[in-house]
């Protein structure tokens, strides 16, 4: 077989604490549907039959995901704090192949063979998927000001033809200097350095690299640790080998670990590369008297996608941000199931626009409209409400006459949990005269049904039933 | 003679009133008279033969224009023997009766062997006469699809055989040149991995990197796409498990046929590659039964590598020695392109005799090969001097040889090699320089070609684009409706411009193709 897919769906979700409170993260609803399902759908479209799961809870009986694909749930238990690569390591024995691992948050239309063939034809050990991030249009309620597309930002170094990762750094790293080890620039004397780029944590890993985290119990995550670590052995010599002349320091570190070199772990006699650059008239430089690839075992690719959707549902704004991005992905997709479920009883079927997605049991009234909407099951908004820019879970009652956001506003969010009896609400104020935003944050224990009033300065919860 | 006859009765019977021995004086009344009634005679003489030429007319549905054709000369050629009692007399049976004749013994004959057939019909399938040894076979071969791409039914022919191998087809990208319409034109920006699933299932691992590495410009060379073909054959062996009830050697063919269709689709098959192959067949065909699976796999992993020692890297030295006896010393030598045989020669020259020469290493676009040369030999430490093609003219008054390398050498001697070679080697004779071709035996091809039209490689056109001053000059072409961009692979330079070839067999001109192919032959059966 070539590739075992594995998802990681044991993430906390650290960044967005007000929803995955109380909902695991991968159940957390995306246009209707859990956030699991869009990876797993991105691997059945690209045709796998298999896939490795890890979470944290018994979510599989939550789960109701109607897929062909065999998914193999791995547990781990609450208390153990497990990074990815732990996780990674945790399953092991179930990797034969070389590992396609994937994110449960990635929501995207990539066509996963060109990440895929990067991997295979350079017979590379990474492959990733990076996307040239954009500002968000909208702000998350609850925060001040306009935030940096991405937080902390990542240096990333790829060579003239942009698909080879030569340099990776984050700014948490780094001092005050970005520092680049002189054999980059000897061997790859054109870099260009982006930052503005969005790791989708969507990663191919060769088996070797598995056997390497098996041993090497130091590190902990994917992302932070194991890919810039690969970025840098690809222009560091074997341990054997080194002459210690830039690398004084790790090379007193590595001395202490010799056998954690990832170089032993390398199989030689599977490098089908080997024979043929010896007569091939290929090379991937020029301008020096290198053979190609400068006979590096280590490399390290990347695909940059320029158009399409790619999105990581980490923080707030993303998931709203995710939330507006969805209609047009599933529309793209070309489900079976229409946007508005078959269930929905609209009155008025021409007042919905064309991408929003209302979901099973809804029951709209009349002179209802609804815009760039997502209206969970069992809903009820009655008449002549118009809701625009909304995301609305499951379970809510909209009473009549209410308009439930403002149309050039951010979204607001209606959260019932039938189970706990949870609300959270988000709006936004705002004042027209000064144009400032003013967010606040209520907490509600009710029943799931609650009605909304509209007043001069905004939407709000008001009594709650 | 009837031919004869029919010709002679013909000027006679047109010339006839001039011959007539009744005398030359006649009047001009009677000369009519006498032209009415030979005409008239000559109808009633057709009217007869017609009817006894028709019986045998109906049967006769290969010639029907024939009979009648020369008939009425036929006619005319004995009307006016006839019609001249001074003439000799004609045979008995005229010509038009001798065919029917025969006509009538050829209907016999081939009804009865149409009721033997019938006989044996039933039987046993019918065997084609074709494969029995006694009979020569048929000459016409079927041309292969890879030429054929603008003829639909050959078309729809393998979109069916890709189909029941489950092998994606690849589709042909941009307008071609006219003269070039029939060979395939595929684009790299669209892999064939595009249309397959990702954990590929069908097709080996393996073969699948093979693939992209090919049709990516990776592994590039007739030397380098054999070895790395050869190598992951030996794979596929090796991960190889013969179903039950199934015999190795008829099954393992029938599982390769895929990944080669596959490997095809990617990039078309080199000769290298297809010589290679049917060795390959041909050993996995010949195993004996007797073998279990494991020693069998082994045997044919043992004969892979026999070949791949044999044929390529002796045969490398071997060539490799013999031409550098060519090289003397303050030699000017020329070479193209990147060919590794050429490059072991030069590099073993430089390192194991002390003679001094020079090399003039010619490039040309787009694929700029000649860099990689460059690099090799610089790296060995030869002096080397580096030009495009168009300034061969310039260098070629102080270069006492070219050396090229070959992609394979054609049945009738002419050698196939990266486009441009055939102009090199005709500026070459121009200036009277020795051109000297380094080409191993298992190259050789059965194929006859004079032209490089027929059987070519077009590679993808968007190489052609060059980005200068951050402008693509040729970006927008695929817009412009008169413009085709051609990126020829191949060429094939006339026996006629190459001096000798330089195989693993020894040194031999040109016209010996033929003969080392026989000799070939003979050894393999």
């Amino acid at each position: 077989m070539e590739f075992q897919a594995v998802v990681m769906a044991a993430g906390g979700g650290s960044r967005m604490t007000d929803l995955t409170s109380s909902i695991p993260k991968p159940l957390l609803p995306v246009g209707n549907r859990p956030l699991l399902w869009y990876p797993l759908n991105l691997l059945e479209r690209a045709g796998f039959e298999e896939v490795i799961v890890i979470t944290r809870k018994e979510i599989q009986k939550m789960l109701n995901l109607d897929t062909k694909m065999k998914l193999d749930f791995v547990y781990i238990s609450d208390n153990v704090d497990m990074g990815t690569a732990d996780s990674l390591r945790h399953i092991h024995q179930k990797i034969k192949t070389d590992v396609l691992v994937l994110s449960c948050d990635l929501i995207t239309d990539v066509d996963l063979y060109k990440v895929v063939d990067l991997f295979r034809t350079h017979d590379a050990t990474l492959s990733m998927l990076m996307k040239k991030a954009h500002e968000p249009t909208e702000v998350a309620p609850g925060q001040k000001g306009k935030k940096k597309p991405v937080e902390q930002r990542d240096f990333i170094g790829v060579d003239d033809t942009g698909k080879r990762l030569l340099f990776m750094a984050n700014e948490a790293d780094l001092d005050e200097e970005l520092v680049i080890k002189r054999s980059i620039l000897q061997k790859h004397p054109r870099m260009h350095i982006r930052t503005g780029l969005m790791d989708a944590h969507l990663y191919c890993l060769k088996k070797y690299v598995v056997d390497f985290l098996v041993e090497n119990r130091t590190i902990t995550s994917l992302r932070s640790e194991l890919i810039p670590h690969l970025v840098r052995k690809q222009f560091s010599s074997p341990t054997s080998l080194q002459q210690g002349l830039d690398n004084k320091e790790e090379g007193r570190k590595k001395k202490e670990q010799a056998s954690l070199d990832i170089y032993s772990f390398i199989k030689e006699d599977n490098s089908l590369l080997k024979p043929a650059p010896d007569n091939s008239c290929w090379n991937d430089h020029r301008g020096d008297m290198n053979e190609t690839l400068h006979e590096g075992k280590i490399r390290c690719y990347v695909h940059i996608m320029k158009e399409g959707l790619c999105c990581r549902v980490n923080t707030l704004a993303l998931y709203i941000e995710a939330n507006r991005q969805v209609p047009k992905l599933l529309l793209n997709l070309g489900l079976e199931e229409p946007l508005v479920h078959g269930s929905a009883q609209i009155t008025d079927r021409g007042m919905v626009g064309s991408d929003s997605i209302i979901g099973s049991s809804t029951q709209i009234g009349e002179k209802t409209s609804i815009k760039h909407s997502i209206i969970g099951s069992a809903c009820t908004i009655k008449d002549k409400v118009k809701i625009t820019n909304c995301i609305i879970m499951n379970s809510v009652t909209i009473e009549e006459g209410y308009v439930t956001s403002l149309y050039f506003g951010p979204l607001n969010l209606l959260f019932p949990f039938p189970d706990r009896f949870l609300v959270c609400v988000f709006f936004l104020l705002t004042d027209p005269q000064s144009e400032l935003l003013i967010a606040r944050k209520m907490f509600l224990r009710t029943k799931s049904e609650m009605s909304l009033k509209t007043n001069k300065h905004g939407t709000y919860a008001s009594e709650m039933v | 003679v009837g031919l004869e006859a029919s010709g002679g009765g013909a000027a006679r019977g047109r010339g006839c009133f001039t011959v007539c021995p009744q005398g030359p004086e006649l009047s001009r009344e009677e000369k009519l008279q006498l032209r009415k009634e030979k005409k008239q005679q000559k109808k009633k003489k057709r009217s007869e033969k017609g009817t006894a030429a028709e019986p045998p007319e109906p049967g006769t549905a290969a010639d029907p224009t024939q009979p009648r054709g020369e008939g009425p000369p036929a006619a005319l050629g004995g009307a006016p023997r006839t019609a001249h009692p001074g003439w000799e007399r004609p045979p008995a049976r005229s010509k038009a009766e001798l065919r029917a004749e025969r006509r009538a013994k050829q209907e016999a004959e081939r009804a009865q062997k149409q009721a033997k057939k019938a006989e044996l019909g039933q039987g046993a399938a019918p065997a084609k006469p074709r494969l029995t040894p006694t009979e020569a076979p048929s000459v016409v071969k079927r041309l292969p699809e890879h030429v054929q791409v603008d003829d639909p039914a050959a078309q729809r022919k393998l979109a069916k055989k890709l189909e029941r191998q489950q092998v994606p087809l690849r589709q042909d990208y941009g307008t071609k040149v006219n003269l070039f319409s029939h060979l395939h034109q595929y684009s790299r920006k669209k892999p064939l991995t595009q249309q397959m699933s990702i954990p590929s299932t069908v097709i080996h691992p393996a073969v699948v990197r093979l693939g992209l590495q090919y049709s990516q410009g990776i592994i590039n060379g007739s030397n380098a796409r054999c070895i790395a073909l050869l190598e992951v054959f030996k794979q596929l062996i090796r991960d190889y498990s013969t179903p039950p009830n199934e015999e190795l050697s008829r099954d393992l063919v029938a599982k390769l046929k895929p990944h080669i269709s596959f490997l095809n689709q990617c990039r078309p098959l080199s000769v290298s590659m297809g010589n290679a192959i049917k060795f390959l067949k041909k050993e996995i065909s010949c195993l004996p039964d007797t073998l279990r699976e494991e020693e069998a796999k082994e045997k044919l992993q043992g004969t892979i590598d026999n070949y791949l020692r044999e044929k390529i890297v002796l045969a490398a030295e071997a060539i490799s020695k013999s031409a550098f006896e060519k090289i003397n010393d303050n030699d000017v030598i020329l070479v193209y392109g990147c060919s590794s045989l050429v490059n072991r020669t030069l590099c073993d020259a430089h390192a194991q005799t002390d003679r001094t020469f020079r090399v003039i290493v010619v490039d040309s676009r787009p694929r700029l090969e000649g860099r990689e040369t460059l690099r090799r030999l610089v790296r060995h430490g030869i002096h080397c001097t580096y030009v495009m093609i168009n300034a061969i003219s310039y260098v070629l008054p102080e270069v006492s040889k070219v050396l090229l390398g070959a992609h394979a050498l054609l049945a009738n001697g002419s050698v196939m090699s990266r486009v441009g070679t055939s102009q090199i080697a005709l500026v070459s004779k121009a200036y009277n320089v020795p051109v000297l071709v380094c080409c191993e035996t298992y190259k050789f091809c059965e194929r006859v070609q004079t032209d490089s039209f027929v059987s070519n490689e077009l590679d993808d056109p968007d190489d052609l684009i060059v980005l200068r001053k951050g402008q693509a000059q040729l970006g927008g072409w695929a817009e412009n409706k008169s413009l085709r961009l051609l990126n020829l692979v191949y060429d094939v330079t006339p026996p006629d411009l190459v001096d000798l070839v330089i195989t693993d067999l020894g040194m031999i001109p040109c016209t010996s193709v033929p003969v080392v192919l026989r000799v070939k032959n003979v050894d393999q059966q």
